[in-house]
């Protein structure tokens, strides 16, 4: 029996923050690649303390719905699910190559697979793209359009650029968009100058977190200049310095997140079938139509 | 009490004939049967019946007049299982299925036998084939028709139930006892009634379960303050008295319908309640270490010594207004209430007469307000 365990942050504070996860957890049910998907969380519930105890299967992978290697994925993870010996080096990574390692959850006395960050994952860049698809209502877009691809900044670890880089490279080699930058909200180039980066008249601006919140919300919005007080909303796109901006909101709510998520199970050896293929096509057709 | 089906179904003889032909033994609650190849014949015995030497058709017959008995085994065997322990624990434990026998029993199913578990009210009864279905509801809703109900079918539909509480509130706290009422999830499965209240409640079966075996694994305080890292590394600073109060604020049945089994560490108990929870907390839950973490700063604060001019009703107006907020009844005293020393009205008049226009208490001799307030680090 198969199991996939997603672990994500979640909050005290904020409903939204869990949201994705539970979505994507559905999506992934429906198509039952797995006999059994379970979420866990650092701050709501079942905790990461608790979940495997509630989980059945004997091949369990462990995803973490994370943006980058760091903290999280290497220390509160590994300690709270009780992963015995667990040491980063099975990950043998450079900040952006973790895959996954095999290791015993003392917990429940059983080996899962545990996978590194969907963050970091080469489909993540497609996701990206699909976020810019979903806000453009455009599965063209990227003719005379410019890509941001925003972030953290180096604030808490420095993998969390390097994973901004990452898919901001990766976007740039589709040649796909005329003009693609990697910003940030607390380091050069920041997105409050998202504008000066620009030539493209539009310019879409996808936020490299998992969840909506504090920072994509509030933060970015009022940096951009999209609306001086985030409660009253803004417009997409909305008119910046001559600018369109196309605002999408954390990448992490896009339907196709579910993708990367399995793609980084399958990579630890579990077997989905044909669920990849049956995911793309779902998370394609539930986005809303919009513009042409 | 007679049985309360009359009539077995097909497949759940043959589940019956082939366990059988597998095991040579079947002995299930209060039901023994066992094949004896030599003569190829079956013994069959319950409560009310012996017999033996009986051949196929025999059995069946027996197995029809008992099958009460029958279908108890095939619910339990056949569709439960004991793959999930704690799920046929639970499930057992709904109908009380330790402690009375198969017929008065299903005697009670027939009416519907109904337990608690934290705010919901799990009512077990039969199927036509003897399966078991079950009905979960807010305990508050006990009088209620069902057709009054908003009715769900999806297990998975308990977590947006859960998620506001009723006045449309973010729960960060499943098992706080503020879960909404008005709903219902009728005819499920046992799988789905499992996966209904491990969603409502996650992982209070696995835990009650453990803890019912004797495996509980209890986190104490001190166990839980030392593995924090990062923003959280601080709060094994907090003094002994310090987390009795913590636990007093937090874990106690109004709060939280755990049952706290964590204590300060193996060997120092607290004194604050626990609850009476049906199923235990084995460790400071996340939301407690976070609050924990900003009570370990404030409780690096010294004391100092103000001077307040207050009338006595003040004081005592004051003091409502910490009960009204921590008891959460502020919403519950009325507009024109001036009665209530936490009613707005009043906590206005006090705050014109006694606070100066930077919002402090204005200190009788010196008149100087305290401003300088600690920067709030927004929580991560
Ligand atoms: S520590 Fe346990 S009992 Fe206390 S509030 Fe958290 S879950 Fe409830």
């Amino acid at each position: 029996m198969q199991s996939l365990v997603i672990v994500a942050h979640g909050s005290h504070l904020n409903p939204d923050s869990s949201a994705p996860t539970h979505d994507h957890a559905d999506t992934i049910r429906s198509i039952g690649a797995f006999d059994e998907v379970r979420t866990g969380f650092w701050k709501e519930e079942p905790s990461l303390r608790e979940v495997l105890r509630t989980v059945e299967g004997d091949e369990i992978y462990v995803v973490p719905l994370f943006i980058s290697e760091g903290y999280f994925t290497e220390q509160v993870i590994p300690r709270e699910l009780r992963l015995d010996g667990w040491d980063v080096s099975q990950w043998d990574s450079d900040g952006l190559s973790a895959d996954h390692a095999v290791i015993t959850a003392e917990d429940i006395d059983r080996t899962v697979h545990y996978c590194g960050p969907v963050g970091t994952h080469e489909a993540m860049t497609d996701v990206l793209v699909r976020r810019a698809e979903s806000v453009t209502g455009d599965s063209d877009v990227g003719d005379g359009f410019g890509f941001a691809v925003v972030g953290h900044g180096t604030e808490r670890n420095e993998n969390s650029a390097k994973a901004i880089e990452y898919h901001a490279d990766r976007i740039r080699q589709m040649d796909r968009f005329e003009e693609v930058q990697a910003l940030y909200m607390d380091e050069e180039p920041e997105v409050d100058d998202v504008t000066d980066f620009f030539e493209t008249e539009d310019i879409v601006v996808v936020p490299l977190f998992i969840a909506d919140g504090f920072h994509t919300q509030e933060d970015i919005p009022e940096d951009m200049g999209l609306t001086d007080d985030y409660t009253k909303g803004y417009d997409i796109p909305a008119h910046v310095d001559g600018h369109r901006i196309w605002y999408a909101g954390a990448v992490g709510t896009e339907g196709l997140m579910a993708d990367v998520i399995l793609e980084r199970a399958a990579d630890a050896g579990a077997s989905i079938g044909d669920a990849l293929e049956i995911v793309r096509e779902q998370t394609r057709s539930a986005e809303p139509a919009m513009g042409d | 009490m007679s049985v309360t089906l009359d009539s077995i179904e097909p497949n759940q003889f043959d589940a019956f004939l082939s366990t059988l032909s597998s095991e040579d033994v079947i002995a299930f609650d209060d039901l023994y049967v066992r094949y004896e190849p030599k003569t190829d014949t079956y013994e069959f015995e319950t409560n009310e019946i012996t017999a033996s030497r009986l051949s196929e058709s025999e059995l069946h017959e027996q197995a029809r007049q008992a099958s009460d008995y029958l279908t108890n085994w095939w619910f339990w065997s056949e569709v439960v299982g004991d793959e999930v322990p704690h799920l046929f624990a639970f499930l057992r434990f709904l109908e009380d299925g330790d402690e009375h026998p198969v017929v008065d029993r299903y005697a009670a199913l027939a009416d519907g036998m109904t337990k608690a578990w934290g705010q919901l009210q799990i009512t077990t009864t039969l199927a036509q084939d003897g399966a078991r279905q079950y009905e979960i509801r807010h305990v508050d809703d006990h009088d209620s028709s069902a057709s009054t109900l908003d009715a769900y079918s999806d297990p998975l539909s308990a977590r947006d139930i859960s998620t506001f509480d009723g006045k449309g509130r973010y729960r960060p706290l499943r098992t706080a006892p503020s879960l909404p009422t008005g709903w219902v999830f009728t005819e499920l499965s046992a799988r789905d009634a499992y996966e209904t209240v491990d969603t409502f409640y996650p992982a209070t079966i696995a835990n009650w379960y453990r803890e019912h075996q004797g495996t509980i694994d209890i986190d104490h305080w001190r166990d839980t303050a030392e593995r924090q890292t990062g923003i959280y590394g601080i709060i094994d600073e907090l003094a002994y008295d310090a987390v009795e109060h913590v636990a007093a604020t937090c874990c106690t049945d109004s709060q939280c319908l755990k049952r706290r089994e964590w204590q300060y560490d193996e060997e120092t108990p607290l004194h604050a309640e626990g609850g009476d929870g049906i199923f235990p907390c084995r460790e400071p839950c996340s939301l407690v270490v976070a609050a924990a973490r900003k009570w370990t700063t404030l409780e690096r604060e010294e004391t100092e010594t103000y001077t307040f001019e207050l009338t006595s009703s003040e004081k005592e107006q004051i003091e409502d207004i910490i009960h009204a907020v921590a008891d959460d009844e502020t919403d519950d005293i009325r507009e024109a209430d001036v009665y209530e020393g936490a009613n707005r009205y009043r906590a206005r008049f006090l705050r014109e007469k006694r606070m100066d226009e930077h919002g402090h208490l204005i200190e009788a001799d010196a008149g100087h307000g305290h401003s300088d307030h600690e920067q709030d680090t927004h929580e991560e």
